[in-house]
């Protein structure tokens, strides 16, 4: 069941520079899944398209993201604070598949690390891989609460020495597992990590790297894809992907990403 | 509380109310039929439709702009057989048989004019109420938009469909022209039973950081409310050289925006772009169209059709 509502907002804080912590409640949150997403909307009568959000988790009737300003409509959202309300539609699309069984790698790049939460939260066994691109490591914290977590940070040099004593602290106190200078691949390999599956949410190089990778090591690899949206529930087919059969709803060799996805199995999709 | 008249009567087929959904915004209903309850409308126009299924264009499809938006979506479409096993089948199950049911009308799109024609002949067994039919979309390279723009193609391909057609015919027409009213006049004497407009305007957005254009088809069509003024003043301009029911839309957020085209001269009004921002505003149309009616009397919405001159 999906909902359109106004949501209050609950709490509203900076996890780094660009990167905002947002509670809201409603109906959305009790029947949310991790790897499915929100469409928000801003107030603003010019932007009317609305900002697919991934959800980073759920508590009851609370639903929370973590998102990165990425432009004006985002800039605005930032500015909204507790007690305002926000306009919202969910849940949407299918998330990670809850069946697989085992450890699992769940790896998250960037922007691509806040349903990463809600994920790691619904399953044991975790083996966590974080990619930063720089040494603002927001939701690195919660995320060690559920699983041995390794990052890659592609600029950490960008901090100086102090960023430096702080991994050197991160892995001390066991927070994380390993440090990467690079990106998620990288960390992978460096650490000669593996598993029966992989999820995978960040920007589309990683992603691709991710199926690549998986598919010589014989891991069973699941990717969430991004894409410019408009209805955000399927009708308007403008959030396609190219896939690898014909699909049976479009009739032709594409998939919706705000309906069959926006989680594929990374072998029938083209990235 | 008085009696109101809110249905409209296109081609001789009436329609409960005069709110309908612009072709491509709404799919065949299914995906908004569970966030809203599609009898409420007038209307449902489904997505455009060909023969054989269409790919569409590459992605990026969609880019926001200042009040509104541009597609390029490349009419991607499954073909007229599962259209009609899949999407007219989930409409007749989902419409309630009432006295005026809400009416089923088939966007129509091909490349060449033997597509058209044999798509609408497809149709003519199906529970199709209307065929709308596509010659002014902006983004496929073969067909649509090139029958839209030529008066001699356009009447050549109205007359063809027409006498393959078993329901009657609306053209919806481009707004890429010179002298829209003139299109208008041509579809008419060709044998159209209404025209609907208008259709996305050709645009463009370039993304100055990256040095590159927006959509992956370089242009697309605008919509939203940006243009509502463009299609108010076309739809006024068409009523005034046609007789036929002429169909308004083009940015229409609200039932005083679809007061605004009736008043312009518009039997009937299609709720596009706005689908995307607000699942349930042609239900919020209709409603407010009502609320309009009562505040300033008006017994029979087709009293205000054209009343400005």
């Amino acid at each position: 069941m999906k909902y359109s509502e106004s949501a209050r907002i609950i709490k509203q804080e900076r996890l780094a520079s660009d990167v905002f912590s947002l509670w809201i409640e409603g109906r959305i949150a009790e029947e949310a899944r991790p790897g499915q997403f929100i469409a928000v909307y801003t107030k603003d009568p010019s932007r009317l398209l609305p900002r697919p959000i991934s959800i980073c988790e759920t508590e009851g009737r609370r639903l929370r993201i973590v998102y990165r300003i990425a432009g004006e409509g985002t800039r605005q959202l930032s500015g909204l604070r507790e007690g305002d309300t926000v306009e919202v539609t969910g849940p949407l699309g299918n998330g990670f598949p809850a069946e697989v069984k085992g450890p699992v790698l769940l790896i998250g790049g960037g922007i691509g690390i806040p349903p990463m939460l809600f994920t790691a939260k619904s399953r044991n066994d975790n083996i966590i891989v974080l990619g930063y691109r720089d040494p603002e490591l927001f939701l690195l914290r919660e995320l060690s609460e559920y699983g041995r977590v390794h990052i890659a940070v592609e600029r950490p040099q960008e901090c100086g020495r102090e960023g430096s004593e702080y991994i050197e602290g991160l892995l001390k106190e066991g927070i994380i597992e390993s440090f990467t200078k690079g990106n998620v691949l990288d960390a992978i390999r460096e650490n000669g990590l593996s598993a029966g599956s992989a999820f995978a949410c960040g920007p589309a190089p990683m992603l691709r790297a991710v199926k690549e990778y998986c598919g010589v090591n014989g891991i069973e690899a699941w990717v969430s894809l991004e894409e410019r949206m408009a209805c955000g529930i399927g009708a308007c087919l403008a959030c396609v992907c190219g896939s690898r059969d014909i699909d049976p709803h479009s009739g032709v060799r594409n998939k919706r990403i705000c309906a069959e996805g926006p989680v594929f199995k990374a072998e029938e999709v083209i990235i | 509380m008085k009696e109101r008249k809110l249905s409209v009567d296109i081609a001789g087929v009436t329609l409960k109310n005069p709110v309908m959904t612009a072709s491509g915004t709404f799919g065949s209903g299914m995906e908004y039929s569970e966030l809203m309850d599609i009898n409420k409308l007038g209307a449902v126009v489904t997505k455009g439709v060909s023969l054989l299924p269409w790919e569409g264009n590459g992605t990026p499809r969609v880019a926001e702009t200042s009040s509104g938006m541009l597609n390029a979506i490349g009419l991607q479409n499954p073909g007229i057989d599962t259209f009609i096993e899949r999407d007219l089948e989930f409409l007749y199950k989902t419409i309630d048989k009432t006295d005026i049911p809400t009416r089923i009308i088939v966007n129509v799109c091909g490349k060449t004019e033997e597509e058209y024609v044999e798509v609408v002949r497809r149709l003519a067994d199906t529970d199709a109420d209307l065929l709308e039919i596509n010659v002014s979309c902006p983004n496929v390279k073969e067909g649509a938009i090139a029958f839209g723009q030529d008066p001699g193609a356009l009447s050549r391909i109205t007359e063809k469909i027409k006498r393959a057609a078993r329901q009657p015919i609306i053209m919806k027409l481009s707004p890429n022209v010179t002298n829209i009213a003139l299109m208008a006049r041509v579809c008419e004497e060709a044998g159209a039973d209404a025209v609907s407009l208008i259709n996305t305007i050709t645009g463009m957005k370039i993304d100055i950081e990256k040095r590159r254009f927006v959509l992956s088809n370089k242009t697309g069509g605008l919509s939203g409310p940006a243009i509502k003024p463009v299609a108010v003043r076309m739809v006024y301009e068409c009523a005034g050289a046609v007789r036929i029911p002429v169909i308004g839309m083009g940015g229409i957020a609200s039932g005083e925006d679809a007061i605004e085209f009736m008043m312009a001269g518009a039997r009937a009004v299609a709720v596009g772009m706005m689908n995307f921002r607000d699942h349930l505003i042609t239900e919020k149309t209709v409603v407010s169209m009502i609320q309009y009616m009562e505040r300033h009397d008006i017994r029979d919405i087709n009293e205000i059709t054209g009343c400005v001159r």
